[in-house]
C-alpha cells in the first residue's frame, strides 16, 4: 500500500504547549477515523514551536523556520492508504485544516533494483 | 488522404478515448498506454491495407495496443516497478483474445485526467491530450504556451497521477456531485478558450470548441441521467449556434441584437433547447442547465426579458457569482432600462472580484451611453479598453469609444 507523509502546517509560531482543549479533542479522536477510513499511521510526530528551530541556508545560520511564511510545521505523520483519494479524505479531517493546513505528498518508493 | 489514411483517422476521431482507456486499464500507467496506443494506430495503416479495416476498429486497435503493452511489460521488467495506476481488483479481462466484448473504461479516463489533486491546467491539458488525443504540439499551439512548457506540463502531471496514485476509477455516489462538476469546468472552460480566445487575434478557436462539443456528447452518453451533463451541452450547442454570426468579414464583433439571424444554426439551436428543457424536467437544474435555457431564450425574437431576469435570479441563488450578477444587471437593463441596471453595476463596482473583469467597465459604458451621459461612458469604454486582452473585443470597444466622443 502507498504511504505518504501528512505535513502539518499551523499559524507561527505552532506551540504544541499553546493548543486548546478543542485542538487536543480533536486529535484524541483522529487516530480512530484514519482506522476507519481505511488508513494506518505508521509513525507521527509533533514538533516543538517554531520559534526554536534553526535554519541553515548553504553556510549561513539563522533562528526560525526555513521558509518566512504565516504557517510553519507542526508536525508530520506517515499514512498508509490504498490510494491518493483516501489519503485526501482522511487528510480532511485533520483538526489543523480548520487554521492552518496539511500538505499530503506520496513517500518516494526505492525500486528493489535501486532504480525510481 | 486516401480511403484508408481516412479510416485511420477516423478511428482516431472516435476510438481513441475508448481505445486509450482500456490500455491504460491493462498497463497501470497512462505513458506506457499512451505510446501504445499511438503504436497502434500506426500498425493499423498496414494491416488495414493488408486485410481491410476490422468491423471494429476500437476492438482491433485496443488488443493490438495491449498486447504491444504486454510485450513491453514483459521484455522490460523496470516497468513493473514503476509505481501503477490502481485499478479496483476486479476480473481482469484478457484483452488478448479475440473477444468483442471490451469494458468501456472512458469514464475512468475522464475523472483522472480531471481529479481535483492536479491544477486546472494540467487537467485541461491531459483532457485533450488522454481523452481527445490532440497531439503535444496542438495543444500548446491552442493554450498560447511554447510546446516544451506544454510537454512538460503533461509529464508531471502523468507522473503526479503514478507517483501519488491517483485512482483509476469513477469516484463513489458521495464525492461524484464534487468531482463530476470538475470534469463539466474543464470542458466548459475548452470551450469557452475556443470561443473567445484570451488574447490575440481572431474570436474562435474551432478546433477547442469541436473538441468541447464532442467530449460533452461522450460525457452525456456516458452518464445519461446526469441532468448538468444535459445541461452542458445545451448550453455549448445554444452558445455555438451562434458563432457564424459573432463575428462580421473583418473579424469585427457583431453584438446579439444585430446578429444576422439567418446565419444560426437552428438545428443546433433546437437540439440545445430540448436538452435544456429535459434537463429542466429532473427537477435537479445546476448552473449549466439554466445558463442554457438564458441562451435558448436569447435564440428568440422578441426575446422575453424578465424571463430572462428571472432565471438569472435562479441562477444567482445556484450559483452566487459577481459575474453572474453582472449578467443580470445587463438583463435588468432590457427588462427595466439602463437606470435601475446602472444602480446595480455601480453596486457591483465595489466588489474586489470584479476588478480587473474588463466586461464591468464594458457594461458600465454602455449604460452610460445609452442614458446619453457620453464623457462617463468614454472613461469607461476607455477603462475597459485597457482591461480587454481580445483584438476583436477591443476594436468593437474602440468603435463605441469613437461614437460617445463624437457625440
Amino acid at each position: 500500500m502507498p504511504q505518504y507523509a501528512v505535513i502539518i502546517h499551523s499559524p507561527a509560531p505552532a506551540d504544541p504547549a499553546a493548543l486548546t482543549p478543542d485542538y487536543l479533542a480533536l486529535l484524541e479522536r483522529y487516530p480512530a477515523q484514519i482506522e476507519e477510513l481505511g488508513g494506518k499511521e505508521i509513525a507521527g510526530f509533533a514538533l516543538e514551536a517554531g520559534t526554536t528551530a534553526t535554519s541553515i541556508r548553504g553556510d549561513v545560520v539563522t533562528d526560525g523556520p526555513f521558509t518566512e511564511a504565516k504557517e510553519v510545521v507542526a508536525g508530520f505523520f506517515v499514512l498508509e492508504a490504498p490510494d491518493l483519494d483516501v489519503a485526501l479524505d482522511i487528510a480532511k479531517l485533520n483538526p489543523a485544516c480548520a487554521d492552518g493546513g496539511v500538505e499530503v505528498r506520496p513517500l518516494f518508493a526505492w525500486a528493489p533494483d535501486g532504480r525510481a | 488522404m486516401n480511403e484508408l489514411e481516412r479510416a485511420v483517422a477516423d478511428a482516431h476521431r472516435r476510438e481513441w478515448a475508448f481505445v486509450l482507456a482500456a490500455t491504460a486499464r491493462v498497463t497501470g500507467d497512462l505513458d506506457l498506454a499512451e505510446e501504445c496506443v499511438q503504436d497502434a494506430y500506426l500498425a493499423a495503416l498496414d494491416a488495414w491495407t493488408r486485410d481491410g479495416v476490422p468491423g471494429k476498429p476500437g476492438a482491433w486497435l485496443t488488443r493490438t495496443a495491449t498486447r504491444k503493452a504486454l510485450d513491453l511489460l514483459r521484455r522490460d521488467k523496470v516497468f513493473r516497478a514503476k509505481m501503477p495506476l490502481l485499478v479496483e481488483p476486479d476480473p481482469e479481462m484478457d484483452l488478448t483474445d479475440a473477444t468483442d466484448e471490451i469494458p468501456d473504461d472512458r469514464l475512468r479516463l475522464i475523472f483522472t485526467c480531471c481529479h481535483p489533486a492536479l491544477a486546472r491546467e494540467a487537467q485541461v491539458a491531459l483532457t485533450l491530450r488522454l481523452v481527445c488525443g490532440v497531439a503535444t504540439p496542438d495543444i500548446s499551439r491552442a493554450f498560447l504556451v511554447s510546446e516544451p512548457t506544454m510537454a512538460a506540463r503533461l509529464t508531471r502531471a502523468k507522473k503526479k497521477i503514478a507517483a501519488a496514485r491517483i485512482p483509476y476509477r469513477v469516484p463513489g455516489p458521495a464525492d461524484l456531485p464534487e468531482r463530476l462538476d470538475a470534469v463539466l469546468s474543464v470542458i466548459h472552460l475548452l470551450y469557452t478558450t475556443g470561443h473567445t480566445a484570451p488574447s490575440g487575434a481572431g474570436l474562435v478557436r474551432a478546433d477547442l470548441v469541436e473538441r468541447a462539443i464532442t467530449l460533452a456528447r461522450m460525457l452525456l452518453a456516458l452518464m445519461p441521467d446526469e441532468p448538468e451533463v444535459r445541461g452542458l451541452l445545451a448550453l455549448l450547442l445554444l452558445t455555438d449556434a451562434r458563432r457564424a454570426a459573432r463575428t462580421d468579414a473583418e473579424g469585427r464583433l457583431v453584438l446579439l441584437a444585430d446578429q444576422d439571424r439567418s446565419l444560426w444554426d437552428h438545428a443546433a439551436i433546437a437540439e440545445g433547447r430540448d436538452l435544456a428543457v429535459a434537463a429542466f424536467r429532473t427537477g435537479r437544474v445546476g448552473r449549466y442547465a439554466v445558463q442554457a435555457a438564458i441562451a435558448s431564450l436569447h435564440a428568440v425574437t422578441p426575446t422575453d426579458w424578465p424571463q430572462v431576469v428571472g432565471l438569472y435570479d435562479l441562477l444567482l441563488r445556484i450559483w452566487p457569482s459577481p459575474v453572474v450578477a453582472l449578467n443580470r444587471a445587463v438583463a435588468v437593463a432590457m427588462a427595466d432600462g439602463p437606470e435601475t441596471a446602472l444602480a446595480e453595476v455601480e453596486r457591483l463596482a465595489a466588489d474586489d472580484r470584479l476588478a480587473g473583469y474588463h466586461y464591468l467597465p464594458a457594461v458600465r459604458a454602455d449604460l452610460l451611453r445609452r442614458l446619453s451621459r457620453f464623457e462617463e461612458a468614454a472613461d469607461a469604454y476607455r477603462a475597459a479598453i485597457a482591461l480587454a486582452d481580445n483584438d476583436a473585443e477591443r476594436e468593437f470597444l474602440q468603435s463605441r469609444l469613437a461614437e460617445v466622443v463624437s457625440g
